[in-house]
């Protein structure tokens, strides 16, 4: 079936779309007219080549990032959650941390669950970490037997769904050198060796910090409604175990943490959570800073297949030229290590010209000029 | 002009050999005296001149140019016993470890080596603890450091002696495998027996007033290691004990160690008499005040100017006001032909005085005269084709204009010069907005360019026009701004004005031809706007408050004009021009669109004074209900906090929603106070004009000052900290009243109590701190980006690729656009859609 998108299939997929939803209302020789427009003015806007491309992403990431403090913002009263925004953020992103200082999973729900309230809550609970002093009134020592007792609370352990037999379990799965039983709420832990007093103290703080159910680590768990589906905010970066919960989307559900997303699902993954938590970051101060900048920075960090931070052991460290380093960051040991293996810089890119004060291979300084030149000039020269 | 068509190709880095070292010098340095009595320098001193000259007057003996020519020369100094170069250390320890002690082969056998394929860290660490030589089956001892520079092998000292005996034995294969080139970094190079003095033009010295010579750092250091060195031979050649010769070489050792860095943890670093360390090699080359940052990377010039800037809105957009005497002192090279023959000869006829002058002038062969009353009769007769002059700045001249910190390519544009009286730099106000200038003490750069090429640059890539759009987002960083958009906003909305006026006002602005200009004796501000623009224009756009703004084949129609459509950052109107008209022709309507907004203010009149905060009794009443109101309010929720019955909010504890709650009740009190004042305030009151145009402030602004200031917020909450349990010892313990966290009832016109201005001085100083503490971090952000992302462009073949031909993205963003040639960051379809439809 031939239309009048085929002759303008050299322009995007979703310029054509909107094209096609706006030009609705009209016959096809006003469509077509449309489209040549369209065409026009996208080759119009076309890039430049020799465009210092580079440069200006980092000018529009630099300028914005002192208006960020300039403006400062105070969002009063809706805090569900406290999430790193701002500058600190960015320069988290950036930098490529291993670990956000805030991390967050945003988990979507399949079908039947995402609307069902209830449904919603117990896998909220399955989520959220349940430790031993969550589920106990009282931890207290038994010193003529020598053990720690814990008394269970029963209506706190029946609204969670735990039975006393589980803990039992976890616990004899977690200190295999112990002795533990159980006595209808309560739970006699006793060393198999009688060793000091100081250790069996150590033992109660570990014994406090047991994971009996849930997640470990995750520390908030927020359902929220969200268009009509239900959505659960969790403090964690452990995506792994929140994929494994049933009823989990795994197809929507992420988390803020490139690192674990390229793990789990890959890099380009991991760079689109970069854009996504940049763009979300860039919104929530305000300000506009246009996609393909973000989309370039995160193809700069992600394109060697792991994530690389932009600092001197990252993204910098991998330049070619010796200079460029050295202009940076820790000039010393740059030019030591290329002194020993005889680096040659061939002074291809923009810092180590500028130094020699010579033309920069970037715009008007790219383009080379090849003339034919006359052959008595050329003797002359001799 | 002088030419240079040689290139750097590339640079290669290495280690200087001890015959290299002497290869390259021109003297060696034997004494440590500086200069004789006569304050020669001494032959075979520090200062010696063949190493260069630094004093005028003196020629180099090396190549026989004076000072400036001279670039100077390296000269040596023979070091009694070996020394370890100090930035090697870590390089000297990895060999030692990694190659033996006895037959000086690396500890792993040919075939081990090729089937381990481990990094130049990892094959390191593994042979770091091989015990016995694979080769000769001699025991290893693990080599340990004694920081800073001495090795230590099963307990006894090594010598520099002895280790560079080892490393001259290892073969240049072994050197290879382990990740080191023989031919630029052999490892007994690393232990130094001569070292390379610089010239005397890298360490040049002053000469104080008092006529006493003060010596730079590093000669300092020099004539140190020279004295110990001297001494050295004079103890070893005597036959000194043992013990003296080790210690002399230990001394000597440390100077050299200081020489190279004198900031290692492990060093004492070496002082000036008064206490101050010296600035040695190291230092003069690292961090933002060394050599790459400070004088490589970033360059002083010439042909420049700074001075305060000064507002000036009846000179272009593209223009920038120079003061008279900046004129006269920044030039502009311009040669000498058949054609400018006789214009040119004015200015030296003017000398450098009377203005439209000229300062130097550059015969034929190249020598540089000062244009002044005495040589100006000689200068004329030379005069002559292919000679050239350099003349006072002209209006109409090219400049370079900037502001730091300069954060996009915006801080710095090209300007038209216009010489005026006075002091200051003077600008448009409405390019403020990409420099982020003001008037309160800002001072600016401006460059002259020098070549045509730089000039042809400068006027393509730079000019005010061509940044209009911002290649951020796409949106106008360039509108008009303040006054200009009150104006057109009077204009369009109510104004009549009488033809005579009409015709006053727009000749004024620079309009002589008013065959634009509506027929009628009283006319409709609407169609003065429309006199101004183009016939052919076409344009649909909403106005800030959501009202239709329609302009057909150049008239305004419906709608009123203010900063949706002529303001910075979306300016609908303002790209429409730009995008329709061109660089050129657009920006000089945008600029009679501030004209005339200008020029009716100035005309019409119009101030903002105190009054405009008065608001009626009924207002006032109103205000104080709604205030009780929601006292009681917030009363109600802290006893039923207090109470324990209180409903808790969904993820929050009882503490946060207590202050969720309160907070919203005074945000609600500040939003229904600002409604109340809005409504009663009447349209013609300036401060509301202002608002609602767009042009400066908003309707919260005048609430604050005439009604409440309302809540005090830091951070997320309510001020919330201080003494035990409140703010101030005026207030009950634990009290979570409005007024003692931080809640501002008075307005600034009635003033504010003395609790209510602590308050308020809270939150001042926090984002004043906000603003110290934060600056740096973003700036060092924007360097790293800077630093990591400078080498990427767009190739010929439309991809964006590293300096190192790398592809990065197929097409910029996709789809391949510039962000500063779309609207917004799109192509607008539905701009498109609605103009076919019109069929415009």
């Amino acid at each position: 079936m031939s239309s009048v998108y085929d002759e303008f299939n050299d322009l995007p997929e979703l310029l054509i779309e909107e094209v096609k939803e706006l030009s609705k209302g009209l016959d096809s020789n006003e469509r077509k007219k449309v489209l040549k427009r369209v065409r026009e003015e996208f080759e119009k806007a076309k890039i430049s080549p020799g465009e210092a491309i580079g440069v200006i992403t980092a000018e529009s990431f630099g300028e914005p990032g002192t208006q960020m403090i300039l403006r400062v913002f105070h969002f009063a009263g809706v805090a569900e959650m406290s999430l790193n925004l701002g500058l600190a953020r960015l320069i988290e992103l950036f930098d490529a941390r291993k670990k956000p200082s805030t991390p967050l999973t945003t988990i979507y729900l399949k079908h039947g669950y995402k609307t069902d309230l209830s449904k919603v809550k117990i896998i909220a609970a399955l989520i959220k970490e349940t430790r031993l002093k969550d589920i106990a009134d009282e931890f207290s020592f038994n010193l003529t037997q020598f053990r720690i007792e814990v008394l269970l609370n029963k209506k706190e352990m029946r609204d969670l769904k735990i039975t006393e037999s589980q803990i039992l379990t976890t616990l004899k799965d977690n200190f295999k050198d112990m002795d533990v039983k159980g006595d209808n709420g309560i739970l006699k832990i006793k060393p198999k060796e009688k060793d000091s007093l100081s250790t069996l103290y150590k033992l109660k703080e570990k014994l406090k910090y047991v994971n009996i159910k849930g997640i470990k680590n995750v520390g908030q768990v927020t359902p929220v409604k969200r268009d009509n589906e239900y959505v659960i905010y969790c403090t964690t970066d452990d995506l792994k175990s929140v994929f494994e919960v049933e009823g989990v989307d795994i197809t929507k559900t992420t988390a803020n943490s490139p690192f674990v997303v390229a793990e789990l699902l890959g890099i380009e993954a991991a760079r689109q959570v970069l854009i996504n938590e940049a763009v979300e970051v860039i919104k929530n101060q305000g300000l506009d800073i246009d996609i393909r900048h973000i989309m370039f920075l995160a193809d700069v960090m992600t394109n060697k297949g792991i994530i690389k931070g932009i600092t001197r052991t990252g993204i910098t460290s991998e330049k070619e030229s010796v200079l460029a380093r050295a202009s940076f960051e820790t000039p010393i040991k740059h030019m030591v290590n290329a002194s020993l293996v005889c680096e040659e810089d061939k002074l291809k890119s923009v810092i180590e010209n500028v130094m020699l004060n010579q033309p920069i291979p970037l715009g008007t300084g790219l383009p080379g000029l090849v003339a034919k030149m006359k052959e008595d000039s050329v003797k002359r020269k001799k | 002009m002088k030419y240079i068509y040689k290139k750097v190709g590339s640079i290669t880095f290495g280690l200087l050999s001890s015959e290299m070292i002497r290869k390259m010098a021109v003297c060696k340095v034997v004494t440590p005296e500086l200069y004789d009595k006569e304050g020669y320098p001494v032959d075979g001193g520090l200062m010696d001149v063949r190493m260069g000259v630094i004093d005028p007057g003196l020629v180099c003996p090396t190549d026989g140019k004076k000072l400036r020519d001279c670039p100077g020369y390296f000269g040596y100094i023979e070091l009694a016993r070996p020394v370890v170069h100090i930035k090697y250390v870590d390089v000297i320890l990895a060999i030692l470890r990694s190659f033996c002690s006895e037959c000086n082969k690396i500890l792993m056998t040919e075939e081990k080596l090729g089937a381990s394929k481990l990094n130049k860290k990892e094959l390191m660490a593994k042979l770091r603890n091989i015990k016995k030589c694979p080769h000769c089956q001699v025991k290893q001892y693990t080599v340990k450091i004694e920081k800073p520079t001495s090795f230590v092998e099963n307990d006894r000292r090594l010598s520099p002696i002895q280790v560079k005996s080892r490393f001259e034995k290892i073969s240049d294969d072994d050197l290879r495998k382990f990740g080191i080139d023989p031919q630029s970094a052999r490892p007994e190079w690393m232990i130094l027996t001569d070292l390379p003095v610089p010239p005397v033009t890298t360490r040049p010295s002053i000469t104080l007033e008092t006529g006493e010579r003060s010596e730079d750092d590093l000669t300092h250091k020099l004539s140190d290691i020279v004295r110990i060195n001297q001494r050295l031979f004079e103890n070893i050649n005597a036959g000194a004990p043992e013990i003296i010769v080790e210690d002399l070489w230990d001394l000597l050792q440390y100077h050299i160690t200081t020489y190279f860095d004198n900031s290692i943890s492990s060093v004492p670093p070496a002082r000036h008499r008064g206490g101050q360390p010296l600035k040695t090699l190291t230092e003069r080359i690292k961090s933002k005040e060394g050599r790459f940052r400070h004088n490589l990377a970033g360059k002083r010039v010439n042909f420049s100017a700074r001075t305060f800037i000064t507002p000036d809105p009846r000179i272009k957009f593209n223009e920038v006001g120079v003061p008279l005497i900046v004129a006269k002192e920044l030039t502009v090279p311009e040669r000498v032909t058949e054609w400018n023959l006789n214009y040119l000869k004015k200015f030296v006829e003017n000398g450098s005085e009377i203005y439209p002058g000229a300062n130097y002038f550059f015969s034929l062969d190249g020598k540089k005269k000062k244009i002044t009353e005495d040589t100006k009769e000689q200068i004329l007769e030379e005069f002559q084709i292919g000679c050239y002059i350099e003349r006072h700045l002209l209006d109409g001249d090219t400049v370079v204009f900037n502001r730091q910190p300069s954060l996009h390519r915006m801080s710095i544009m090209c300007h038209k010069v216009r010489i005026l009286p006075g002091k200051s730099f003077r600008l448009n106000p409405s390019v403020c907005n990409p420099y982020n200038a003001d008037f309160d003490g800002d001072e600016m750069n401006l460059h002259v360019p020098q070549t045509e090429e730089a000039r042809a640059e400068a006027e393509i890539l730079m000019e005010v026009e061509n940044h209009i759009i911002s290649p951020k987002n796409g949106l106008n960083v360039i509108g008009t701004t303040t006054d200009a958009i009150t104006g057109n906003f009077l204009l369009t909305k109510y104004m009549k004005i009488s033809r005579e006026e009409a015709v006053d006002i727009l000749y004024s602005i620079g309009i002589s031809d008013f065959s634009n200009l509506k027929s009628g004796k009283i006319l409709e501000g609407k169609d003065v706007f429309s006199a101004i623009l183009p016939k052919d224009l076409s344009f649909i756009g909403t106005s800030k408050e959501k009202h239709d703004v329609i302009i057909k084949n150049g008239k305004l129609i419906e709608g009123v004009i203010d900063k949706a459509t002529i303001g910075e950052d979306n300016g609908t109107l303002i790209r429409r021009l730009h995008a329709v008209y061109g660089a050129e022709e657009g920006i000089e309507l945008i600029n009679k669109i501030f004209r005339l907004g200008v020029e009716i203010l100035l005309r019409k009149g119009f101030t903002s004074s105190i009054s405009d905060t008065d608001l009626s009794k009924d207002v006032i009443m109103k205000n104080k209900e709604k205030l009780i109101y929601v006292e009681n309010k917030v009363n109600e929720i802290i006893e039923e906090h207090k109470t324990g019955k209180l409903e808790l909010l969904p993820g929050m504890d009882e503490y946060g929603t207590v202050e969720t709650l309160i907070l919203r009740q005074l945000n609600q009190l500040r939003d229904k106070i600002g409604e109340n004042v809005y409504e009663n305030v009447s349209e013609n009151n300036p401060t509301i004009i202002m608002a609602r145009s767009g042009a400066k402030g908003n309707f919260l602004n005048l609430a604050q000052m005439s009604a409440m200031v309302g809540q005090q917020a830091m951070g997320e909450g309510r001020i919330n900290m201080g003494y035990k349990g409140r703010t101030l010892s005026t207030f009950k313990r634990n009290s979570l009243s409005p007024e003692s966290r931080g809640f501002i009832k008075n307005g600034y016109k009635q003033g504010l109590t003395p609790v209510e201005f602590f308050f308020h001085s809270i939150t001042g100083r926090d984002s004043l701190m906000d603003t110290a503490l934060r600056t740096p971090k973003s700036g060092y952000l924007y360097r790293r980006l800077a630093n990591a992302l400078q080498d990427m462009r767009i190739e010929y073949d439309n991809t964006l690729r590293d300096a190192s031909g790398k592809i990065i993205q197929f097409k910029f963003g996709d789809d391949g656009l510039d962000v500063s040639k779309t609207e917004g960051g799109k192509i607008n379809v539905q701009r498109i859609v609605r103009e076919v439809k019109a069929n415009v």
